[in-house]
């Protein structure tokens, strides 16, 4: 049967009008049943105006090196995080990890150095930033600062870019060079595993604090060395301690106001 | 007037022949980059940007370039030029097609790209890049192919396009400040946090460029007989020297704030790049190369007899473009991720995929180029033959 032009437009008319209807109902239907409701934290959350940490490096040397090279607190939270154990250095993932005095200060290296600093070991981590570089990169907003202070990584959104890689300043964020699934020496169901592609980082264990527990770190250290508290509330007891021992803070300088405190 | 590009001869097409044998194994080699992730690149933790963004970086320079052609054109009216600006136009077009390619290949999970539209943080600067770099490709594409169907018609350029060719102008050197703004806005970077960053990026761009508008035009002028005129290798011969000169200026005044204030985190980077740092000293001859060719172009772009001289111009230039290529790709971004947050060294190399890789975009940048110019050639010569 052969068409005519006229009745050609005719039946795509009748088609596009009839779907483009249909949709439209559709729409109008659904609108209906899309209920926003605001997202409430749970009545045992952990609620603070602005998330830190202070970390006691001296209780950390006096615990010992085999406490120390078998550091509980990284354990805990590499397990709780899923974060794969990966051999090659240049495509490992850390979320928290030791490194020395002059890596994490290198601004305050000295000859003279006292030998007893060169000895302490340090725990690095995100420092969940009051002025993050990284949240001011992103294209996507896939990393953003929660209002409570915590730099979040939505793990769904990021591209891969890596600009936040290059705009923190202490190179606490990791990158899937490769799966990571295969490294994994366990799985914790309850937490999300990542893809090759996406960048990651120490997220303050929010899902933690939602359900009105310490960070996974703080709970598993036994010499009680990292404190997790809220700064912004003058009676905290991080905010005691800051008020009475003199703490560092890295890259100070850069402006970026680190949320972790470290004590020597 | 794109059919213009399906008829050629036998050595056109074994040329694009050879790209595609190029474009095939970069594009094989990134689907294995799909598959796998960038881990089968030379990039870590401490150096998390290489190969792809260096050459972006570069080409990006390439782009703005087009902009030393149709400047001096179009606003104080340099007739010289009049066979040059389409070429200029059309190399940046090529130029931001391989920038756009090399971007996407960066990205560890490409599908999700429309993300950057979809949540557009104003606070990036790698939105504002995006915007920068497609518009100026829009507006290149628009200007180029109006122009030429102008000619391919034999009418006058509408008068519409006016305003677009002197937006495009302005629009040039943003795409490249906006660039070095991605890098020189980070804290904790020694070597990108300084502001003579952008004015390097454009003078480098506009010795590089010119320079690399130059080798096509002697090499049209061999393989294709179109002569864009003694009088305009000369003007873009200028162009290059002044510029090339300011780009290594530039690069000495920061070596002299480095070392004179003696700031160990401004000194490091350059220390590495050029003599060695931890003991770490991997990208050393090809600085020193970039150097030695600097000095090379300059002394060829300087003696007014080798200047004037087609050989020896077209020697200075490919100097120029490799100096430029070496010290504003791979010594940019090594440089930059070198000493890392820890103050230590950890060494990058790219990879043969990650080479091939980008060795397919330049193929595909060279066959975009190639059917633009044989098109603009085509044209003229039919214009030439309705003249006579």
């Amino acid at each position: 049967m052969a068409l005519n032009r006229r009745d050609f437009f005719r039946i795509l008319g009748i088609g596009v009008i009839s779907s483009v209807g249909v949709a439209g109902l559709g729409r109008i239907s659904s609108r209906a049943e899309i209920e926003v409701v605001e997202h409430k934290a749970s009545p045992q959350a952990l609620i603070g105006k602005r998330w830190g940490m202070v970390i006691d490096m001296k209780k950390c040397l006096e615990a010992g090196e085999e406490c120390i090279n078998n550091c509980k607190a990284i354990k805990a939270c590499h397990i709780t995080h899923n974060v794969p154990s990966i051999p090659d250095k240049k495509k490992e993932i850390k979320w928290i990890w030791m490194d020395n005095f002059i890596h994490t200060f290198p601004e305050l290296e000295d000859i003279r150095l006292k030998e007893h600093l060169k000895k302490f070991p340090f725990l690095l981590l995100c420092n969940h930033c009051d002025n993050p570089p990284c949240v001011r990169v992103c294209p996507t907003k896939a990393t953003y600062k929660r209002k409570d202070g915590i730099v979040m990584m939505d793990f769904h959104r990021c591209i891969g870019c890596r600009f936040c890689m290059a705009g923190c300043p202490y190179g606490a964020r990791s990158f899937n060079w490769i799966d990571p699934r295969p490294y994994l020496t366990s799985i914790n169901p309850e937490f999300p595993s990542r893809k090759a592609g996406v960048v990651e980082k120490c997220l303050f264990c929010y899902q933690r604090l939602d359900e009105g527990k310490l960070p996974a770190c703080v709970e598993a250290c036994p010499s009680k060395a990292l404190i997790f508290g809220d700064l912004g509330d003058p009676n905290s007891e991080i905010m005691q301690i800051l008020k009475e021992r003199f703490a560092l803070r890295r890259k100070a300088e850069l402006g970026t106001q680190p949320s972790v405190y470290y004590l020597i | 007037m794109l059919e213009l590009a399906l008829r050629g001869s036998k050595k056109y097409w074994l040329w694009l022949g050879f790209l595609s044998i190029f474009i095939v194994i970069g594009f094989a080699f990134y689907i294995k980059q799909l598959t796998v992730g960038l881990g089968i690149t030379g990039l870590s933790r401490d150096v998390s940007w290489g190969f792809y963004i260096a050459n972006f970086t570069f080409l990006v320079g390439v782009a703005a370039s087009a902009v030393t052609i149709v400047l001096p054109y179009y606003w104080h009216n340099h007739k010289i030029y009049g066979r040059m600006t389409l070429l200029g136009e059309f190399l940046a077009v090529s130029a931001l097609i391989m920038c756009l390619l090399l971007v996407i290949i960066d990205l560890g999970y490409p599908s999700r790209v429309f993300n950057v539209l979809l949540y557009p943080n104003p606070s990036s600067i790698l939105v504002y890049d995006v915007i920068v770099l497609n518009g100026y490709l829009l507006l290149n594409l628009i200007c180029g192919w109006t122009v030429l169907h102008s000619y391919y018609k034999g009418t006058s350029s509408p008068s519409w396009l006016k305003p677009i060719i002197f937006l495009a102008i302005i629009w040039a050197p943003l795409i490249h400040i906006v660039t070095a703004f991605i890098y020189q806005g980070l804290p904790g970077r020694h070597y990108w946090l300084t502001a003579i960053m952008a004015p390097k990026f454009l003078v480098s761009a506009f010795s590089s460029g010119p320079a690399f508008l130059i080798i096509l035009a002697s090499i049209l002028k061999k393989v294709a007989n179109f002569d864009i005129g003694e009088r305009a290798f000369q003007s873009l011969a200028k162009t290059v020297t002044y510029f090339f000169i300011a780009f290594w200026a530039f690069y000495l005044f920061e070596v002299f704030t480095a070392f004179y204030s003696g700031i160990p985190g401004h000194k490091a980077p350059i220390l590495y790049l050029f003599v060695g740092f931890h003991g770490h000293a991997e990208w050393a001859p090809f600085l020193w190369t970039a150097v030695i060719l600097a000095i090379v172009g300059l002394v060829l772009l300087l003696i007014p007899k080798t200047r004037k001289n087609e050989t020896t111009l077209v020697l200075a230039s490919l100097a120029v473009f490799f100096s430029v290529y070496i010290e504003k790709s791979i010594g940019l971004l090594v440089g930059g991720f070198t000493p890392n947050p820890f103050e230590g060294v950890t060494t990058y190399t790219p990879t043969f995929p990650e080479v091939m890789i980008t060795l397919g975009v330049w193929a595909t940048g060279f066959l975009v180029l190639t059917i633009l110019y044989k098109i603009v050639l085509e044209v003229e010569k039919r214009r030439i033959l309705i003249h006579s």
